[in-house]
């Protein structure tokens, strides 16, 4: 009886270690899959119209989605200005002024804004933006994106910020250097890596976000001059394309699903791969 | 060098105002009150965000008050509108993904975290965490033309099949709906338990497994039976953390799940989730009612997903605290 | 003048008789350190970490042109007392400081910090360069301070005052972690060098170097000596006996005795001095 239960329990070692195994390759092959597809169906889509085109009307070919990648990079942008100065001054209030109760107030703010869905900052950009305007606007699209920048940049800069050696400022006070010149003149340079990392990183994710984007900037068959009117984006023009009934449509979806996408990856790997890896000062 | 000697000679008096505007010309208390505005303008943010909720909410909450939330009709043009569908929908494609995705993450944590190589470990790390980046529009993309298709033409006849019976797999299949939504949701949530749950499971001391294994356990029963229940805690706070992301996700859950406000008992029905209605019908909203029932909608949602990341966040703290007295 | 480097033979030779100071031969005979000008004098100092009292009462004259060394074991204070001479205590909070420093007789907490710190300048333990390039880091002193000359001119006196130029004149522009060890901390020094201080404070500035790089650092400050005033801060007794003029020894925070080196380490007057010299105790 002995025998019989250790090889049940070697057994059930096996199969569950295999299965973990194979959980692992299931989600990583996810990955390839994706991939594969938008490659395989949107890679033969891609070409010069589709870059340079404004989009036909229904029925006609050969349209494109120059509107829609301009679109994008305006709303970028927009949220790079709006909210990227506040994640960087916050995450240097955090790191080196920073008060016990007030900054734990703000960190968990931050975390909080960082939880809200998307959607809801849809919202919260419409009741600021869209109502007082009366139409929808790049504006209100860059003011919903701009917010959701905040928690990512200002924790990587106040993380980063705090493991830049005390040895390095004391040197710059030491040469008589206050505290604002030492911040500015040695440690925001020393920590540089990691907060342009997190700041391209929060650009990089409200790149594909779609929800906030539906009631705010909406949506453009045109080019979008200034910043006062609707504008056409990637992730909805993806969206708006792939729930309607026309296949060419469909076809342009899926390329720019890959257009997408490979940004959004092209980004995170560069990022990670190369800002990330060395810190610009000596770690002792 | 004796100028700066007599210069010194001749330092200014400490008088308190003079003082303080020598302090301010340095620039350190301009810095620190520029740093501060900008740091309150976040909290400012989040006041203003709740406060937006709450008050454009206020006609639908005057108009329907708890009923709100018992009511199943979602009727536009008599402007009856209830929030149990899309709770309903909500919770079941919720549910369903965890269901997929948290035994899923957590045998491929176990992988990463026990089973492989560290160097490996890291790479395929590296890919989850890719994955974690895929916008949200690009998952329904997939879901509308592979997962939808492939639900009416293989995975719904086969389910059929084999638990037929059941009401949970009775009705029509078109592809689209509970079943579908919930198995998209569950490969966007993954990547969310797996990265956490390997981190955790990165941090039990080693001799916690040396003890079990010199005791004679397999390498699983050590993982299953001592790993697993020291990073209990932190585990149980990744599924919240995933949970609340599944119940915010909108795009690719609208793009599949059929968009109808009905609660049914089949998951191959169509069905509808509080951040699919919102995403649909907000442009479309004639009416304050309408509108503010939405953001009604919008303001639980909210409530949902602050209260759930709150105690992950609490979770996830309280492993750290623990291994800190433990060790 | 002498050998290449007479210290480095010194050293070498001296051994545990840390009577064979340089004090013998280099600074004459009893040079009597009360007749010399003082460059900055300690009365009374109390100086309290929270609740916690660091410092006893502790008085000490500077000498100009002169280098005083702070001896004692570990967490005697004498790193404290080294940095409440340029207020770099003031970086940490919960510091209090009672008594009176003065600078050319006049109180340093008049005086503003900033300015405070370029006419005293500090040396850290471990070489902390900025990440920047050697000339950047030298140069960053004067330009944080607004020099108005040439920087090119005033980098190059710097590192040939810290017998740094001849290694570094071709790498000006390499970051400063390309260097040795021992040239980032002589970097360090040219760094402080260049925005002239009167006194330069170094707090044991040999500890994370080899013999060699030890070397060619004392000889720097020797030669330094007539255009600065020097305070250093260290746990090695012979350093301490080959450097400096005048020796002060600190105990728990008290300032025990302080002498001409020569005689604090051939007839120390108290008997703790005289236990701690001996290694009884350290």
């Amino acid at each position: 009886m002995k025998g019989f239960r250790l090889i049940w329990r070697k057994s059930v070692n096996m199969v569950m270690l295999t299965l973990t195994g194979v959980a692992a390759f299931a989600v990583v092959s996810v990955l390839f899959l994706i991939l594969g597809y938008l490659v395989y169906y949107g890679g033969r889509s891609l070409n010069w119209n589709f870059f340079t085109q404004l989009p036909k009307p229904v029925g006609e070919t050969g349209g494109g989605m120059a509107n829609a990648i301009v679109g994008s990079a305006k709303l970028l942008f927009l949220a790079a200005v709006i909210g990227l100065p506040i994640g960087l001054l916050g995450g240097v209030y955090l790191a080196e002024f920073g008060g016990k109760t007030f900054g734990f107030v703000v960190r968990y703010t931050t975390d909080l804004l960082n939880g809200v869905p998307s959607i809801i900052m849809g919202i919260f950009a419409y009741s600021l933006v869209v109502v007082p305007m009366r139409h929808f606007s790049t504006l209100a699209g860059g003011v919903a994106l701009g917010i959701m920048t905040i928690p990512i940049s200002l924790r990587s800069t106040e993380e980063f910020l705090r493991a830049v050696p005390v040895s390095l400022r004391e040197g710059a006070m030491a040469l008589g250097s206050n505290r604002w010149k030492t911040i500015a003149t040695v440690v925001l340079p020393a920590a540089r890596g990691g907060i342009i990392t997190g700041m391209l990183l929060a650009l990089a994710r409200v790149a594909g976000e779609t929800a906030p984007l539906l009631f705010t900037a909406f949506g453009n068959q045109f080019w979008s001059p200034g910043w006062n009117q609707p504008i056409s984006s990637l992730p909805v023009v993806i969206y708006t394309y792939a729930i309607s009934p026309y296949d060419d449509w469909h076809r342009q979806a899926w390329a720019a699903g890959l257009v997408l996408l490979g940004l959004v990856f092209v980004t995170n790997i560069v990022v990670r791969t190369f800002l990330m890896r060395g810190t610009s000062y000596e770690r002792s | 060098m004796s100028s700066n000697a007599s210069m010194a000679k001749r330092a200014p008096s400490s008088w308190s105002v003079r003082a303080y505007l020598r302090r301010l010309a340095t620039g350190d208390v301009v810095a620190h009150m520029v740093t501060l505005i900008f740091a309150a303008s976040i909290v400012l943010i989040a006041t203003l965000l709740v406060f937006q909720l709450w008050n454009n909410s206020a006609a639908s909450r005057q108009q329907f008050g708890w009923g709100f939330w018992t009511t199943q009709t979602w009727d536009p043009v008599f402007e009856h509108f209830g929030a149990l569908p899309f709770i309903y929908g909500t919770l079941v494609t919720s549910v369903l993904a965890l269901i997929i995705a948290v035994p899923l993450g957590l045998a491929a944590a176990i992988f990463l975290a026990e089973l492989s190589p560290r160097v490996i470990s890291d790479k395929v790390a590296f890919l989850i965490d890719l994955l974690a980046a895929v916008p949200s529009v690009i998952y329904g993309l997939l879901g509308i033309f592979v997962v939808v298709p492939l639900m009416r033409t293989t995975i719904g006849p086969a389910l059929k099949d084999a638990f037929g019976f059941l009401p949970l797999f009775s009705g029509p299949n078109y592809g689209v709906g509970f079943l579908t939504a919930g198995i998209i949701l569950s490969i966007m949530v993954v990547p969310f338990i797996i990265s956490v749950s390997r981190e955790i499971l990165l941090t039990v001391p080693r001799e916690q497994r040396e003890a079990a294994l010199a005791l004679g356990a397999t390498r699983w029963e050590s993982t299953w039976k001592v790993v697993i229940p020291w990073a209990r805690t932190g585990i149980t706070g990744s599924i919240f953390l995933a949970l609340a992301r599944a119940l915010g996700e909108t795009m690719a859950v609208t793009m599949v799940i059929g968009n109808d406000p009905k609660i049914r008992d089949s998951l191959f029905a169509p069905g509808y989730t509080i951040a699919a209605v919102i995403a649909n019908e907000f442009t479309e909203a004639t009416g304050k009612l309408y509108l503010s029932a939405l953001i009604e909608l919008g303001l639980v949602l909210f409530l949902l997903t602050f209260i759930l990341n709150g105690m992950a966040r609490l979770l996830i703290l309280a492993t750290e605290t623990d291994r800190g007295r433990a060790s | 003048m002498d050998a290449p480097f007479p210290l480095l033979s010194n050293s070498i030779s001296s051994g545990t008789a840390v009577g064979k100071s340089r004090a013998e031969g280099q600074t004459g005979s009893g040079l009597d350190t009360k007749s010399m000008p003082l460059r900055m004098k300690v009365s009374q100092l109390n100086f309290y970490y929270g609740k916690v009292r660091a410092l006893h009462d502790v008085s000490l004259d500077v000498a100009t042109n002169r280098v005083t060394a702070l001896i004692g074991p570990s967490g005697c204070g004498k790193s404290t007392l080294l940095r409440t001479l340029n207020r770099m205590h003031e970086t940490i909070r919960h510091t209090r400081m009672e008594g009176e420093i003065t600078l050319d007789g006049v109180n340093i907490l008049t005086l503003d910090v900033t300015k405070l710190r370029r006419m005293v300048g500090m040396v850290f333990q471990k070489p902390n360069p900025f990440p920047k390039s050697v000339y950047d880091n030298v140069a960053y002193g004067l330009r944080i301070n607004g020099y108005s000359g040439r920087l090119d001119d005033a980098v190059e006196k710097s590192l040939r005052r810290a017998a740094l130029w001849d290694e570094v004149k071709d790498q000006l522009r390499k970051s400063a972690y390309a260097l040795s060890g021992g040239q980032q901390q002589r970097l360090c020094i040219a760094r402080a060098l260049a925005v002239d201080p009167e006194v330069l404070l170094l707090d044991e500035p040999c500890s994370a170097l080899d013999p060699v790089n030890t070397a060619k650092i004392e000889e720097l400050l020797f030669e330094l000596k007539p255009t600065c005033t020097l305070v250093i801060v260290t746990h090695n007794m012979q350093q301490a006996a080959r450097v400096s003029d005048s020796t002060a020894f600190i105990l728990n925070g008290e300032l025990i005795e302080t002498s001409p080196t020569g005689m604090m380490f051939t007839t120390p007057s108290d008997p703790r001095t005289e236990a701690y010299i001996t290694g009884r105790f350290g």
